[in-house]
């Protein structure tokens, strides 16, 4: 490279040959010696650029262009979700102080993510009805794996049993999360006209070995598992735990699990404040009872209130780094090092906007226009739409009884509208279905044109 | 040089429930249309009644300017590479994060495309994806690669996976049940593979701060399922016996894993992949700019070599006759570690970064990075009280780490207070006890971005608190000042009886005094 690159301050050559004279050194390569001859890498890499801004603007955007518009959201959720991102979280988030900073090793230096951590941690307990939170774990699927390790190691049980109906990719990072401490992943049987989990077959499945039930609400397939108590109750009398995954949204309708007992809750944060971003980041929620034997076993980092050594002020830091792999090394809780303190952030900022009367409207509204476009999507003719006989909250499963759910899907794309993800692969047994997902994002007239595009697909 | 009369910002912040006052919000919702709540009804009928929410979650009730000033309060009361001075944090390669890549990262093309959507939808972002993952493999000398790890330790805990699930499938998973990891190594090393069900034997490392081979060649064997190690290694030395170290690994049926956390030291110049490394990952949050975000999110692809390429998680990112597509037809797939493809924002901001610098420019970042690295270390290893231990005559890479154990012994002042001090200076702290064999280490890694004065305003600062140590201890013992809060009480923040993990617990422990 000839220029001086902005990124590089020293790339200047006279400021480069001074550093160099001070290292006694004639060329930067004589840094780069004690590399074996025959280990270095000849020539360039194959790598385009350097590009200026601009041009760089101009390439990115240009390859972005090809990512379509959509005439409304897509109707798609599934483990990520169309909500609308207030500017605030934005905002927030792109501050260079909080986005620019590193893990917050420094913690006189860092109070500012320190506190909002520490609030983040705050608000999801509210949300969950439980009194300890991790400072965000990767995803929904990963904390689903590290909260079956943690169940195992409590119990010191290997086995942990989660619905039929399961997000099929949430359940292959459970597998992989289980598999190298030989843990048993096992599925409850759904009841057929509701796909709640079927008691008889969990009651079949608990045996001294289970060190924890796994229920999700609402379900990977929009409905909402409404026998939680009994599952509970199951789940203690075997000894087990029971770990319960959410839609963080979903809890300003729906009962907290901490109401109905669970030890463990878990969940995808990205609704609250993160965009989608193509899957990625997200938000991993991890919560647990307030009992030091549960406490010492969580994965991950932890934030907690403290004061400063004279007592006069209030302050934060990082705690119980002892569960943690840059203090225990092998001995640690989890591998788990950078986490989505960033998600986490926006996700602070977002319930502290809303606040309890806005995430309860936010529910009213996302549920409500959910139930509109299920029904009128239902009197659709050979349309069958929930399969399920249940209370489902923004998530419903849509079956064609006259057209393969790709032709369908295929014919609404041709008008820019999105519908929701097939389930012929993940679920054949409900035959041509497709999970459709109405948020906010969804007003009456995005489903008023869904539903009629719907009808002009099955009539084709 | 006068230091810079640094002082952070105290805004006496409450904690956001302090703010809630009953009624206000932040956001409004939209309304539910009439005819949608005509045709659906009431809400509260539609859920059964065992769950129903009964009582608000406590959250704060606040208006959007009070909102939005907390956060912004509590972002001046914390320390970025863009805002700051310098943030020679080692091993964290703080690097400047170019603002370009934020802007691009914000443009809905992006934020608003939701992972499955139909792959004819989205084939701007996939074709940036699997550029990404073949200059990926242009810089690492592999042969595929996975985007889906989250971060480094999770790529690792992937990478030993593949370990493993190749093993399996040689049918000697039962006895490769052991990772040798070096005593230098970051403690993800040997928490990712415990983790991914082995057992770790820790090797000394050598009087020249390098992989000892005599314990290497001793601990090899039947058990070994690999090693994990990373070059430049984290006292920032080249371990330059590697082809050896690999030939020794592989004589024993092991696999060589390659923690690319120092990647910065050698784009352009050697790979990993020519090392003789099996298994790869990189932090694009680190070598390729993407910012931290006090924490993450990170990306930590995974890379491998073509006979590990058929355990890669699903799915598979692959071209065919012009158009991008998935592949989940993957029978010995290790599976998948989280949900989708990885962490597309990141990738993204770092496809926009290696564009920026192209091939000829990495190069030049990687020289400009050890150039710095080094210009410190030799202006501060004869500095009072401190010392640059294992072969100091030999060029350090990115980073470099000093022992102010002399100093300790003689004035009392730790890694630990030099650290502090720099913080009343508007200086982020090096990266202090680690690694674990260095005494009192200060692991300093300044990276490319940081210009000439930048370098010697640290230096002065460090040469500062040496004098300072030795005339007035107290004046460091007492830092830091400058900054929102002093030293903290870390015993009572983990101590049963005062440990508060959340406001709900502050409330009970308020109410029960």
């Amino acid at each position: 490279m000839s220029k001086v690159h902005p990124y590089l301050p020293n790339s200047v050559s006279d400021i480069k040959e001074g550093m160099m004279e001070a290292l006694n050194i004639h060329s930067i390569d004589d840094l780069f010696s004690d590399i074996p001859e025959e280990l270095r890498f000849d020539g360039d890499l194959n790598i385009p650029g350097p590009f200026t801004e601009a041009e760089v603007k101009a390439l990115v955007l240009g390859l972005l262009e090809k990512n379509w518009s959509l005439s409304c959201a897509p109707f798609l959720g599934g483990g990520v979700w169309p909500h609308y991102v207030p500017a605030v979280v934005d905002e927030i988030v792109h501050r260079a102080e909080f986005l620019t900073s590193y893990t917050p090793y420094q913690p006189e230096i860092s109070q500012g993510m320190l506190q909002a951590a520490f609030e983040y941690q705050s608000l999801i307990c509210e949300l969950v009805g439980l009194e300890v939170a991790s400072a965000s774990l990767y995803d929904w699927s990963s904390a689903l794996g590290e909260a079956a390790r943690m169940a195992s190691r409590l119990t010191q049980r290997d086995v942990v049993a989660v619905p039929y109906l399961i997000s099929p990719q949430r359940l292959a990072v459970l597998r992989a999360y289980a598999e190298p401490v030989v843990m048993k992943v096992v599925q409850v049987d759904y009841d057929s006209t509701t796909g709640l989990i079927e008691p008889e077959d969990l009651k079949e499945k608990v045996d001294d070995k289970l060190a924890a039930v796994y229920v999700e609400n609402p379900s990977y397939l929009g409905f909402v598992e409404e026998g939680v108590e009994a599952i509970a109750e199951t789940a203690h009398d075997a000894g087990a735990l029971f770990i319960v995954g959410v839609d963080p949204i979903s809890l300003g309708l729906l009962k907290a699990p901490g109401d109905y007992d669970a030890d463990i809750v878990i969940g995808e944060g990205q609704p609250l404040g993160n965009h989608m971003n193509f899957g990625g980041p997200l938000l991993g929620l991890f919560a647990c009872r307030n009992d030091p034997k549960m406490i010492r076993q969580m994965p991950g980092r932890i934030i907690g209130l403290t004061q400063t050594l004279d007592g006069v002020k209030k302050g934060f830091v990082m705690t119980l780094q002892t569960r943690e792999q840059h203090i225990r090394r092998e001995k640690a809780t989890s591998n788990i090092c950078t986490n989505e303190a960033l998600c986490a952030l926006a996700g602070a900022v977002y319930l502290s906007l809303l606040g309890p009367s806005g995430l309860r409207e936010l529910c009213e509204v996302v549920t409500s226009r959910a139930h509109y476009a299920m029904r009128r999507i239902g009197e659709l003719p050979n349309v069958r739409a929930p399969i399920f006989n249940s209370y489902h909250f923004k998530e419903f499963t849509v079956s064609f009884e006259s057209k393969a759910a790709a032709d369908v899907h295929g014919e609404l794309l041709k008008g820019r509208i999105h519908g929701g993800k097939s389930l012929v692969n993940e679920f054949p047994e409900f035959g041509e279905s497709a999970l459709y997902c109405v948020t906010e994002m969804h007003g009456k007239k995005d489903i008023d044109r869904l539903v009629n595009a719907l009808k002009e697909a099955l009539e084709e | 040089m006068s230091m810079r009369r640094f002082r952070q910002a105290d805004w006496d912040e409450p904690i956001i429930f302090e703010l809630s006052r009953e009624g206000r919000m932040g956001f409004a919702v939209p309304s539910v249309e009439l005819e949608v709540s005509d045709a659906v009804g009431d809400v509260e009928e539609l859920v059964p009644a065992n769950m129903i929410r009964e009582e608000e979650p406590k959250l704060p009730e606040l208006s959007e300017v009070q909102v939005l000033r907390h956060f912004i309060h509590l972002s001046q009361m914390n320390y970025g590479v863009n805002s700051g001075v310098l943030y020679p944090l080692g091993s964290c390669t703080m690097k400047y994060n170019p603002v370009i890549n934020e802007v691009i990262a914000s443009h809905p093309k992006i934020t608003e495309i939701h992972p499955e959507q139909d792959e004819s939808t989205v084939q701007g972002i996939l074709e940036i994806m699997y550029q990404m993952k073949l200059w990926y493999l242009e810089v690492t000398g592999m042969d595929d690669a996975s985007l889906e790890p989250a971060a480094g330790a999770h790529g690792e805990f992937l990478g030993n996976l593949i370990m493993r699930a190749y093993h399996a499938t040689r049918g000697e998973l039962d006895v490769r049940t052991e990772i040798i990891i070096p005593d230098s190594a970051h403690g993800t090393n040997p928490a990712s593979a415990i983790m991914a069900g082995f057992k770790t034997v820790e090797i000394p490392s050598n009087g020249e701060g390098t992989v000892d081979l005599e314990a290497l060649k001793s601990a090899v064997g039947e058990h070994t399922a690999g090693l994990m190690l990373t070059n430049p290694n984290t006292l920032g030395l080249f371990e330059s016996s590697i082809a050896e170290i690999a030939d020794t690994v592989h004589g024993a049926g092991g696999l060589m894993y390659y923690d690319g956390a120092n990647m910065n030291a050698i784009m352009g110049k050697c790979r990993p992949g020519d090392m003789g490394f099996d298994v790869v990952h990189i932090n694009l949050h680190k070598t390729f700019s993407t910012p931290h975000g006090g924490g993450g999110p990170g990306s930590g692809p995974v890379g491998v070599k073509s006979f590990l390429a058929d355990y890669l998680p699903v799915p598979t990112l692959e071209l065919m006759d012009g158009i991008f597509r998935f592949n989940y037809d993957k029978p010995r797939t290790i599976g998948k570690i989280r949900a989708y493809y990885g962490n597309v924002s990141p990738i993204l901001k770092a496809y926009t970064y290696t564009l920026s610098l192209g091939g000829t420019g990495l190069k030049t970042v990687s020289e400009i990075s050890v150039l710095n690295s080094n210009y410190v270390a030799q202006k501060l290893k004869d500095v009072r009280g401190l010392s640059l231990p294992y072969a100091p005559n030999k060029p350090r890479k990115h980073e470099a780490v000093l022992s102010a154990a002399k100093m300790a012994e003689e004035t009392g002042v730790r890694a630990l207070n030099i650290s502090k001090k720099l913080l009343d200076y508007g200086i982020h702290a090096p990266t202090t006890y680690f690694p674990l064999i260095v005494p009192e280490a200060l692991m300093i890694e300044p990276t490319e971005t940081e210009p000439q004065e930048a370098l010697d305003e640290f230096i002065d600062a460090v040469k500062g608190i040496s004098d300072m140590a030795y005339s007035k201890p107290d004046d460091v013992l007492s830092a830091p000042r400058n900054t929102v809060v002093g030293r903290l009480d870390e015993a009572r923040a983990a101590h049963p009886k005062t440990i508060c993990l959340s406001w709900r617990t502050f409330c009970m422990q308020s109410a029960a005094e």
